[in-house]
């Protein structure tokens, strides 16, 4: 059965027909054309189907877009600035020649933002943690570390909690 | 598109029981991460499903003027992992918590769905045993509160009824306060992995501060339910804190659990886990309560 799904995506409000028995990553994909949110296990293992929901990293492909009635979504789409320009999380990214083939990339920035939105400094064994659910095949995560580390670290030295 | 006959999203406890009573198939989900991957699988495929999700009387951590800590069902791992009456009351059922799956599920994935899934793994279970949770059900034929030794009464099966919603988990004061607490979990990976032996103990100090007062021991994946070592329990009351202590606890657990061989670990192996990982979890549980061990 379609429901009328409404709910905040980047920053702008959306009204759209959703199947009830759909995926968020799918309506986001699919219905939304946002496809920086990738498909890849579709059991909430790897990580790259991760989106914000009211702030929280989610795995999308185990979400139901109903519950997404209301709430705000953000993507990578949702990041660059007003003028085009990278977010810094990113910026540190590709400074840190964290990404490969790229297919992880977008869910762990995702992850990032929230990480890096808290304020508050992280070791390394910390972030590890935090990044645990995503699966990345080429880096073996030390670049994607790196990149972690110093956005953590510029962004503390910024705004320091 | 996963495979769902139909789904009802409820406004409410009441409104969830009385969709649940409509239809006779109809089952609950919350967080999802367990129920949306069988609906996937096909375990669950053609499923009736009425939605608890976000449901904001089913999630909230409170204390009681008597102490009593009470975590509602369907707040997710992650809110409870770091919340300051867990951190002040009961620290080890938030480490448990925190060791569930990975970030994203522990931002999705719910206490209630960890317990009423009724699996040995989980990670909640064998801390909330520890820590003597009460359960609280609600149906159209009122409210039960259940303990949790009288909830599980098999692998995957347990005394809810399926119109019965888990609304809330109770700790009462007397089973935290003045106790050390340690779960520690074994797995082949430190994240996104399911316990292959997971061990909750708890210590409560006498004034001397060398000995026991009390002890609790709980497993989980050590039988078809999570488990507690009652026995080792009642034997360490009163034992000096040192090496005797930790070789009592180690060799009891084993006679008290009943681990299977599975794909994820022999028998064999999950007894020896069970004896070094009481030993671990007794020694840093005395420790956590502020005594010390002559070993």
């Amino acid at each position: 059965m379609f429901k009328t799904l409404t709910m905040t995506v980047n920053g702008a409000e959306v009204s759209i027909p959703v199947d009830e028995r759909e995926s968020l990553v799918d309506t986001l994909r699919n219905r939304l054309g946002l496809t920086s949110v990738k498909k890849g296990c579709e059991v909430g293992e790897c990580g790259a189907c991760t989106v914000l929901v009211d702030g929280e990293a989610i795995d999308s492909c185990i979400y139901l877009s109903v519950w997404a009635e209301g709430r705000r979504i953000l993507t990578v789409e949702g990041l660059k600035s007003p003028t085009g320009e990278l977010d810094p999380i990113q910026q540190a990214f590709i400074d840190e020649a964290a990404t490969q083939c790229g297919f992880c990339t977008p869910g762990i920035i995702m992850s990032a933002v929230e990480i890096v939105g808290t304020g508050k400094r992280y070791s390394r064994e910390e972030l590890r943690k935090l990044i645990s659910g995503h699966l990345c095949r080429c880096t073996g995560y030390e670049s994607i570390l790196n990149a972690m580390e110093r956005i953590v670290e510029e962004t503390y030295k910024r705004v320091g909690k | 598109m996963f495979d769902i006959e139909s789904l009802y999203q409820a406004t409410g406890i009441q409104d969830a029981i009385r969709a649940l009573q409509a239809d006779e198939r109809a089952m609950i989900i919350s967080g999802g991460s367990d129920v949306l991957i069988q609906c996937r699988e096909g375990r669950l495929a053609g499923c009736s499903l009425v939605s608890i999700h976000g449901i904001p009387e089913l999630m909230g951590i409170e204390q009681a003027a008597d102490g009593t800590v009470t975590i509602r069902a369907a707040t997710s791992f992650s809110h409870i992992a770091n919340h300051e009456i867990i951190r002040r009351t009961v620290p080890m059922l938030g480490d448990a918590v925190d060791q569930v799956g990975g970030p994203q599920i522990r931002n999705i994935g719910t206490i209630g769905g960890n317990v009423c899934n009724g699996v040995t793994s989980a990670d909640s279970a064998s801390s909330l045993w520890a820590l003597n949770a009460t359960l609280e059900l609600h149906s159209a034929s009122g409210v039960r509160q259940v303990p949790i030794r009288d909830f599980y009464t098999g692998a995957g099966k347990t005394v809810r009824r399926r119109d019965e919603v888990l609304v809330a988990l109770h700790i009462q004061k007397k089973d935290y306060d003045g106790f050390g607490g340690c779960y520690l979990k074994y797995g082949k990976r430190n994240a996104m992995e399911i316990a292959t032996l997971g061990c909750a103990a708890m210590v409560r100090l006498t004034e001397d501060r060398r000995h026991v007062a009390d002890l609790r021991l709980a497993y989980g994946v050590a039988g078809p339910t999570p488990l507690r070592c009652v026995n080792t329990e009642d034997a360490a009351r009163g034992m000096k804190t040192d090496e005797a202590l930790l070789l009592h606890v180690a060799a009891g657990a084993v006679a008290e659990v009943n681990p299977r061989t599975s794909w994820r670990a022999s028998k064999e192996f999950r007894l020896q886990l069970v004896s070094e990982l009481a030993k671990r979890a007794v020694r840093q549980a005395t420790l956590n309560a502020g005594g010390e061990l002559d070993v």
